[in-house]
C-alpha cells in the first residue's frame, strides 16, 4: 500500500482524517459518562432543596449553626455594637472589599447568615473569637470580622452569604448556595 | 549490567517452560544471578523493605475490606466492630494503620539514601522519576485510606485537602464538586475514596515493576557512586548476598513495626480520629499524619498574596502551588544537581548541606504540627525558603564550586582499601569468595 502513489492523495488524507476524527469523537463520547458520573447525582441535588429556619429562639448576640447540603451555616443575631463595628470599616482596606450592607438584607442588618466553612480550606471557624470579634479559624489562623469578612490570615475571600429570603419576621428560607468558595 | 542470561533450565518442565514463557529465567536473572555491587550497606535494604510493605498493606487491606462498610452512617462503627468482634481484627487494623506509617519511614530513608549517594544522576534519571511517581501515589493512597474510618480527622482532613483544588483558577469549584460528588465531603465522597483506595496500591505495584526494571537496566548505584567496571571484581550475585542482607534489614525493621503495632498502636495517630465525623464541628487543631507534616507546613507558609507585577497569585493558590512544587522539584533533581560526583562521601561541602537539608525537613515537619500562629508562621516561611534553596540554589552552584575528594578507581579498590584500614580479614574473605567462585 505504502508504495502505491495516488494522484488523488487528498482523498486518502480525507479518509484518514475522517476516520481519525470519528474515532476521537467516539472515544470522547465513551469517556464522558465516566467523568460525568462523578458529579452530584439526582438524589443529592434533590436533598439540597431549600430549607426554612426559625429565628425566634436566637437571642440578641446569639448564633446558631445549621447544616444544609452537608455544610454548616452561621445564623447570627448581631448586637448593635457588632453591626457598628462592621459598618465602620473602611471598605477600601479590605482584602475582599464588600460593605456590610451588601452582606445583609435591607432593613435586616441584625441578621447575618453566612457559610460556616472557612474560605481557605473549609474548616468551621469559631464564633466570638479572633482579632476582629467575629470568627477565628483554628486551622490556619484566618480572622473574620462581625460581618464575616476576611481580615487577616490565608483565607482569600469573605465567608460567603447564601441566597435567602425572609418568610416572615422570624423565619428565613435558604434557597441557594453562596457563590462558590 | 544486565548482561546475557546464564540461566540453564535443568528439569524437563523447566526446559519446556523456558521456550514458551521464560518466567523462571526472568526470576533467576533478576533475583538470583543478578550482580549487585559488593559494597552495598544497610541503606540499600530499604527497597526490599518497601516491596515487603506494599505487599503487607495489600494483604491487610484486602482483609480489612471484608469487614469495612463504606457509608457515612456505618463506616466508623464497622471499624470499631472490627476492632472488638472480629477475630484478630484489632491486630489487622493496627497492622494496616501502622503499616502505612512504616511504609513512609521506609520510603523516606530510601529517598534520603538516594539523595546522599546521588542515585538520581545519569543514567538513573528515569529510575528516580519513577520513584517520585510511586511516592506521589503513596501519598494519595494514604490520604484516601485515612478518610475511610470516618472519624473527625478523617472528615476534616478530607475537607481541607479536597478544598485545595478550589484554588485552581476558573474551574476549581467545579473540580471540587466532582471530587465530592455533592456539595460537601459526604457519602458519595467516602464511597469513591474507598474505591480509589483499593485501586491505587495496585497501580503502585505496576509502577514498582517499572522502577525495578529500570534499576536492572542501569544496575544499582553504591556508596562510592563509582559505576561497576568489572562485574567479576566489583559485584556479588544477588542470591545469597543481597537476599540475606535484605532479610536482616527487614527483620530489624519489622521489630520496630511490631513494637508499634503491639505496644504503641495509636502513638502515630490522632486521638480525635476516635470521635465520629461531625460536619458541624472542626477539631481545634487539624493536623495530617506525621508523614505529610513538612508539606503541610509549606502549604501554610504562604499567608500573603504574591504580587508578580503582571498578575497576583492569591495566598491560597500560592500555598497550594508551593506545596505541589515542593514535591515536583524532586523530579528535576537529576538536572538541578550539577556535580559530576555521585556519592556525598566524596563531596565534603555537599555532606554539610545534605545534613542541613535533613534538619530543614525535620523542622518543617515540626512546624507542620504546630498551630498556625506567630512565630510558627514566620518560621514556616523561612524554612520553606531553605527547602527550595537546597534544590534551586545549593545543588546547582555546589557542582561548580566544590572540589570533590579523589574517587577510588573501582568499587573493588574501595572495598579493599577499607578492609586494609579496618583489618577485618573475615569480611575480606567473604567479599573475595564470589570472585573465586566466578
Ligand atoms: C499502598 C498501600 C496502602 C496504604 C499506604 C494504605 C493506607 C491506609 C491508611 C493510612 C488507612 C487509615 C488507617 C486508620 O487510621 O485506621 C487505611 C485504611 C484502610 N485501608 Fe489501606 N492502605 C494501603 C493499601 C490498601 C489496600 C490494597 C486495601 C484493599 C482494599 C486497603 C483497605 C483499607 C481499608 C478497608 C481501610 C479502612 C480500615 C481502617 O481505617 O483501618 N488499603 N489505609
Ligand atoms: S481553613 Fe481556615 S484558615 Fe485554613
Amino acid at each position: 500500500m505504502a508504495s502505491v502513489q495516488h494522484s488523488e492523495g487528498d482523498r486518502r488524507d480525507f479518509l484518514y482524517l475522517a476516520t481519525g476524527a470519528t474515532a476521537a469523537i467516539g472515544v470522547g463520547a465513551a469517556i464522558w459518562p465516566f467523568i460525568s458520573q462523578l458529579a452530584p447525582d439526582a438524589g443529592t441535588i434533590a436533598a439540597g432543596a431549600p430549607v426554612e429556619i426559625d429565628l425566634a429562639a436566637i437571642p440578641d448576640g446569639g448564633q446558631i449553626k445549621i447544616l444544609w447540603r452537608g455544610k454548616p451555616y452561621f445564623v447570627r443575631n448581631r448586637t448593635e455594637a457588632e453591626i457598628k463595628a462592621a459598618v465602620d470599616v473602611d471598605v477600601a482596606t479590605l482584602r475582599d472589599p464588600q460593605p456590610d450592607s451588601a452582606r445583609v438584607l435591607q432593613g435586616r442588618a441584625k441578621w447575618l447568615i453566612i457559610a460556616a466553612n472557612c474560605t481557605h480550606l473549609g474548616c468551621v471557624p469559631l464564633g466570638n473569637q479572633g482579632d476582629y470579634g467575629g470568627w477565628f479559624c483554628p486551622c490556619h489562623g484566618s480572622h473574620f470580622d462581625t460581618s464575616g469578612r476576611i481580615r487577616k490570615g490565608p483565607a482569600p475571600t469573605n465567608l460567603p452569604v447564601p441566597q435567602y429570603t425572609f418568610v416572615n419576621d422570624t423565619r428565613i428560607r435558604i434557597t441557594g448556595a453562596a457563590a462558590a468558595v | 549490567m544486565q548482561g546475557h542470561s546464564h540461566y540453564v533450565p535443568t528439569s524437563g518442565i523447566g526446559k519446556w517452560m523456558d521456550s514458551r514463557l521464560p518466567v523462571p529465567r526472568l526470576v533467576y536473572d533478576s533475583f538470583i544471578a543478578y550482580p549487585v555491587p559488593k559494597n552495598l550497606n544497610y541503606f540499600y535494604t530499604f527497597g526490599a523493605i518497601l516491596s515487603f510493605m506494599l505487599i503487607a498493606q495489600i494483604i491487610t487491606g484486602v482483609v480489612l475490606a471484608m469487614h469495612y462498610t463504606a457509608h457515612v452512617d456505618l463506616a466508623f462503627n464497622s471499624i470499631e466492630k472490627m476492632m472488638r468482634d472480629v477475630n484478630y481484627g484489632w491486630m489487622l487494623r493496627y497492622l494496616h494503620a501502622n503499616g502505612a506509617s512504616m511504609f513512609f519511614v521506609a520510603v523516606y530513608v530510601h529517598m534520603f539514601r538516594g539523595l546522599y549517594y546521588g542515585s538520581y544522576k545519569a543514567p538513573r534519571e528515569v529510575l528516580w522519576i519513577l520513584g517520585v511517581i510511586i511516592y506521589l501515589l503513596m501519598m494519595a493512597t494514604a490520604f484516601l485510606g485515612y478518610v475511610l474510618p470516618w472519624g473527625q480527622m478523617s472528615l476534616w482532613g478530607a475537607v481541607v485537602i479536597t478544598n485545595l483544588f478550589s484554588a485552581i483558577p476558573l474551574v476549581g469549584p467545579t473540580v471540587v464538586e466532582f471530587l465530592w460528588g455533592g456539595y460537601s465531603v459526604d457519602n458519595p465522597t467516602l464511597n469513591r475514596f474507598f474505591s480509589l483506595h483499593y485501586l491505587l496500591p495496585f497501580m503502585i505495584a505496576g509502577v514498582v515493576v517499572l522502577h525495578v526494571w529500570a534499576l536492572h537496566v542501569t544496575g544499582q548505584n553504591n556508596p562510592t557512586g563509582v559505576e561497576v567496571k568489572d562485574v567479576k571484581k566489583d559485584t556479588v550475585p544477588f542470591t545469597p548476598y543481597a537476599t540475606i542482607k535484605d532479610a536482616v534489614g527487614l527483620i530489624f525493621f519489622l521489630i520496630l513495626f511490631m513494637w508499634f503495632v503491639f505496644f504503641q498502636p495509636t502513638y502515630l495517630g490522632h486521638a480525635v480520629n476516635f470521635v465520629p465525623a461531625d460536619p458541624l464541628v472542626t477539631p481545634p487543631h487539624i493536623v495530617p499524619e506525621w508523614y505529610f507534616l513538612p508539606f503541610y507546613a509549606i502549604l501554610r507558609a504562604i499567608t500573603f498574596d504574591i504580587n508578580l507585577i503582571i498578575f497576583t497569585i492569591p495566598s491560597k493558590l500560592g500555598g497550594v502551588l508551593a506545596m505541589f512544587a515542593a514535591i515536583a522539584v524532586l523530579a528535576f533533581l537529576p538536572w538541578l544537581d550539577t556535580s559530576k560526583v555521585k556519592s556525598t562521601a566524596y563531596r565534603p561541602m555537599h555532606k554539610q548541606f545534605f545534613w542541613a537539608f535533613v534538619v530543614v525537613c525535620l523542622i518543617l515537619g515540626w512546624l507542620g504540627s504546630k498551630p498556625a500562629e506567630y512565630p510558627y508562621t514566620v518560621l514556616s516561611l523561612i524554612f520553606t525558603g531553605l527547602y527550595f534553596a537546597y534544590f534551586l540554589v545549593v545543588l546547582p552552584l555546589l557542582g561548580l564550586f566544590e572540589t570533590p575528594r579523589k574517587l577510588p578507581a573501582s568499587i573493588a579498590d574501595a572495598v579493599l582499601a577499607k578492609v586494609r584500614k579496618g583489618g577485618a580479614p573475615v569480611t575480606a574473605g567473604a567479599a573475595a569468595a564470589p570472585q573465586t567462585k566466578g
